[in-house]
């Protein structure tokens, strides 16, 4: 039991320094991919110590509720990630985090922040069927929900799961919000919908969605190595890689709209996450 | 100097909003983002969010039509924050300064902290601008500190009546 309060307390305070240092290394490599010489690889630091030191402004009462909601689950899921627990639960939990925001972002009048609000519940149809699809496979190989039994189960998940692997990637890039999936928040365009969903979100609060950010971005990195273990440090690797091949993914493509965001992935993700499951069937 | 402080002057994120510019000073401005100058060294952002921004960057003269989005663009950014203005017309209203419709520079309207001369200027010289602006930024953080957490909120018609 203290043992499990120990992990948990190292997991909430190295994860976001880990994201934070991530999020600044994705910045320097972008910048390098665009020909540029890009921020200190601390930049990320520097905007969050910043926003923290800005004037609170809110539009309403409820709004910081929302964003300590979106940052509380965050949080909550990399918990029960590092201590081994139910899949299913913290997949559930995850999307209480994402639907967090979305009402926060919908609690303002602002149209930009509504319309980003409406897109990122477009994003959560596309990317939910797919994670819930990742479950349901986990469970079919290790018998079990618990990520403990992930870890017991001899040989690594990819070898009966490389297609609900490939489908999780490809959902890694909405999760991430990275082009061509960016259209929530528009994360490099800035024009057309100023900043989508966190438009009307200012100074802490904005800072508090940047911690998230890092929290999600380690959770899902961690969902990643959870197919390679174990040796959990493969995993780590492998996720590693698959961030860069993010980054990759992130500078090469332009944004798409919603529609066919909506269209491939459910054409994509869950055809190729469907075909495993059914090969997981017809195997046993 | 606190860890708030240091990280305000390494990331100045950017608000550009073009008055009565020729998109002379415009065109410099944005030059500033390619991988030439690539300002994202300094942690400068251009963000389209006047939420988001820590200085603003203005060019061109005011004139009576656009005041009241300047002015509206000014008070919805958080504090501590700084005005930079680009050019010789945000200066001092430039050669359109004896117009009818033109109020002059962006001073005659907003507390300016950083004058970036020329015409157009340099994309260097608007970069040394903007970090000058950030390095007063530990000035206005004690300023905001001793008149309390709210904002002075300026409304069109407060400007200095323009001697012209």
């Amino acid at each position: 039991m203290i043992n499990n309060i120990i992990v948990a307390i190292i997991a909430i305070i190295a994860a976001p320094i880990i994201g934070g240092i991530l999020s600044g290394i994705d910045r320097k490599i972008s910048a390098r991919l665009q020909n540029r010489y890009g921020p200190p690889v601390l930049q990320p630091f520097y905007d969050f110590f910043k926003l923290l030191g800005k004037q609170r402004i809110t539009v309403n009462q409820t709004q910081m509720v929302y964003v300590l909601g979106h940052l509380f689950f965050a949080i909550a899921s990399l918990v029960m990630l590092v201590l081994g627990q139910d899949l299913l639960m913290l997949i559930f939990v995850l999307a209480f985090s994402g639907i967090s925001l979305i009402m926060g972002a919908m609690s303002v009048r602002s149209p930009y922040s509504k319309i980003g609000a409406q897109r990122e519940i477009m994003q959560m149809l596309a990317y939910e069927p797919v994670l819930l699809l990742m479950v349901v496979g986990i469970y079919l190989t290790t018998k079990s929900f618990m990520i403990n039994s992930i870890f017991k189960h001899e040989t690594p998940l990819i070898y009966s799961l490389p297609l609900v692997f490939f489908a999780f990637l490809y959902v890694l890039t909405i999760k991430l919000r990275k082009s061509p999936f960016d259209f929530s928040t528009s994360h490099h365009g800035h024009q057309e919908l100023i900043k989508g969903l966190t438009t009307e979100f200012s100074g802490p609060q904005l800072a508090l969605i940047e911690l998230t950010h890092w929290y999600d971005l380690v959770l899902l990195l961690g969902l990643i190595s959870l197919f390679f273990a174990n040796p959990i440090w493969v995993g780590i690797l492998i996720a590693l890689g698959s961030f860069f091949l993010e980054l990759i993914i992130d500078n090469i493509s332009a944004r798409v709209t919603w529609k066919w965001m909506l269209k491939a992935t459910w054409l994509i993700g869950i055809g190729a996450a469907m075909t495993n499951i059914i090969w997981l069937y017809l195997k046993a | 100097m606190g860890i708030i402080n240091k990280s305000r002057i390494k990331s100045p994120w950017v608000i550009h909003y073009d008055c009565t510019s020729c998109n002379g000073c415009d065109i410099e401005t944005l030059a500033c983002l390619t991988p030439l100058y690539d300002v994202e060294r300094f942690g400068i952002i251009n963000v389209g969010n006047p939420k988001h921004a820590d200085v603003l960057v203005v060019t061109g003269s005011v004139n009576k039509r656009n005041v009241r989005v300047l002015m509206n663009i000014y008070n919805q950014m958080p504090e501590p924050k700084a005005v930079v203005a680009v050019g010789a017309c945000a200066c001092t209203g430039g050669i359109f300064k004896e117009c009818y419709n033109v109020l002059g520079g962006v001073d005659n309207v907003l507390p300016v902290d950083v004058y970036v001369p020329g015409c157009c200027p340099r994309p260097e010289a608007i970069i040394d601008g903007i970090v000058l602006a950030m390095a007063k930024m530990e000035e206005k953080a004690k300023d905001m500190k001793n008149t309390s957490d709210k904002a002075t909120e300026l409304k069109p018609g407060d400007e200095k009546k323009s001697a012209g």
